[in-house]
């Protein structure tokens, strides 16, 4: 139950992309088509995950455990930036149809912020592990339900008549913060 | 180069937020009022500023096939200078901002002004164009907050301006962000055009 209800915030609640302003350059960067949305989407819950997972253990035993928790920013983009090209090698010799899917995505995510916000995030809610392992894979889902609810909007945006100034990013936000509103009605099912 | 040149550069002909699009997770996230986005942007400023110095002083030593941890790690460290000073002398902002603040790591901008100018230029022109974009962001951010404070709650930097019945408060929430923010683009597409 407790679970259950990570997962409800994390995904629609407190939606990461549209509560919470994180992840917004992928969010309209890769957003006008649904293939490349769910594409970008799938990566960015792979590493997410991993990435939360190695952060959050290596707070708890390493920094935690030597009192260096000033080291949090720099440990933890490292983590992510290493992470992120390991899993690209490993991808690579695996799954090769996966590394093809998800190949031009990966590199991406080392600046997608909120691969380092969500591990910041379970260190300042205080999450044991499995909590940990739950939230960053539901705000994952979130993030990718965001993309591709946004990216089918968009292509339907591309073929509107939309005023010569507003065209591109301009309406694309102003489509986002509808969205946002539209989600702000989930808010009060928690 | 022209010094005074590269200094204005980032603040309007190549303001971040505006023309080039960069840092949107901030602009959006931490404009509620116009103190917050102020204390946002010269947080990066600062970032912006001495991570140029030091990539520039730098840029003979660092190899070239690992340069980008290289800059990630220097522009980490001077996030955690920004992230201590600000916990223990404006808690208050700190608190505000929250998250945000370690994130300025993996704000595009930053990273962006490493590769694309301070890895090619002088020390003092680096720092110049650190200081210029950031003072770009700075300004994007006020003007973004203020816009969102006036017309969600009636206030501009925590003074009174109008009655605040007159206020929607949706603009102090999520969604005047986006919208908020896709009309302050679309007015700087048509003035840059006119």
């Amino acid at each position: 139950m407790e679970y259950l209800l990570i997962f409800i915030t994390a995904v629609f609640v407190n939606n990461i992309v549209l509560a919470q302003f994180l992840g917004i350059c992928p969010f309209l960067g890769v957003s006008k088509k649904v293939e490349t949305a769910a594409g970008m989407g799938a990566a960015v819950a792979f590493v997410l995950t991993i990435s939360t997972i190695v952060t959050f253990l290596v707070q708890k035993y390493v920094l935690d455990a030597f009192g260096l928790g000033f080291m949090q920013t720099i440990t933890f983009i490292l983590i992510i930036a290493a992470l992120v090209q390991m899993v690209e090698i490993i991808l690579k010799k695996v799954s090769p149809a996966l590394y093809q899917a998800l190949g031009v995505f990966l590199p991406l995510i080392t600046t997608n912020c909120c691969v380092l916000g969500v591990a910041i995030l379970v260190i300042q809610k205080e999450y044991n592990l499995v909590e940990t392992v739950v939230f960053a894979f539901s705000t994952a889902i979130g993030f990718a339900l965001a993309l591709i609810i946004f990216a089918g909007i968009r292509e339907q945006l591309a073929m509107t008549r939309v005023p010569e100034g507003m065209k591109g990013t301009p309406i694309a936000l102003i489509t986002a913060g509808l969205l946002a509103m539209a989600f702000m009605g989930f808010s009060g099912i928690v | 180069m022209n010094k005074l040149k590269v200094l204005t550069n980032g603040i309007i002909k190549e303001n971040p937020t505006f023309v080039l699009l960069l840092g949107m997770c901030p602009t959006l996230g931490t404009t509620s009022s116009a103190i917050n986005g102020m204390g946002m942007g010269l947080a990066t400023a600062f970032v912006l500023a001495c991570s140029n110095m030091a990539i520039s002083a730098l840029k003979n030593l660092i190899p070239d096939k690992v340069r980008i941890p290289g800059y990630i790690v220097v522009i980490a460290t001077f996030c955690t200078v920004v992230q201590m000073s600000m916990e223990a002398f404006v808690p208050a902002l700190y608190a505000s901002l929250g998250l945000f603040i370690p994130l300025i790591v993996v704000n595009c901008i930053v990273l962006g002004r490493a590769e694309a100018f301070a890895a090619k230029n002088g020390i003092i022109s680096s720092s110049l164009d650190g200081l210029g974009m950031g003072l770009g962001f700075t300004l994007a951010l006020t003007l973004l907050g203020a816009i969102r404070e006036l017309l969600g709650t009636g206030k501009l930097f925590g003074l009174s301006v109008m009655p605040e019945e007159y206020g929607s408060l949706i603009f102090v929430l999520a969604p005047g962000a986006f919208i908020a923010l896709g009309f302050l683009i679309a007015i700087v597409n048509k003035l840059r055009k006119a």
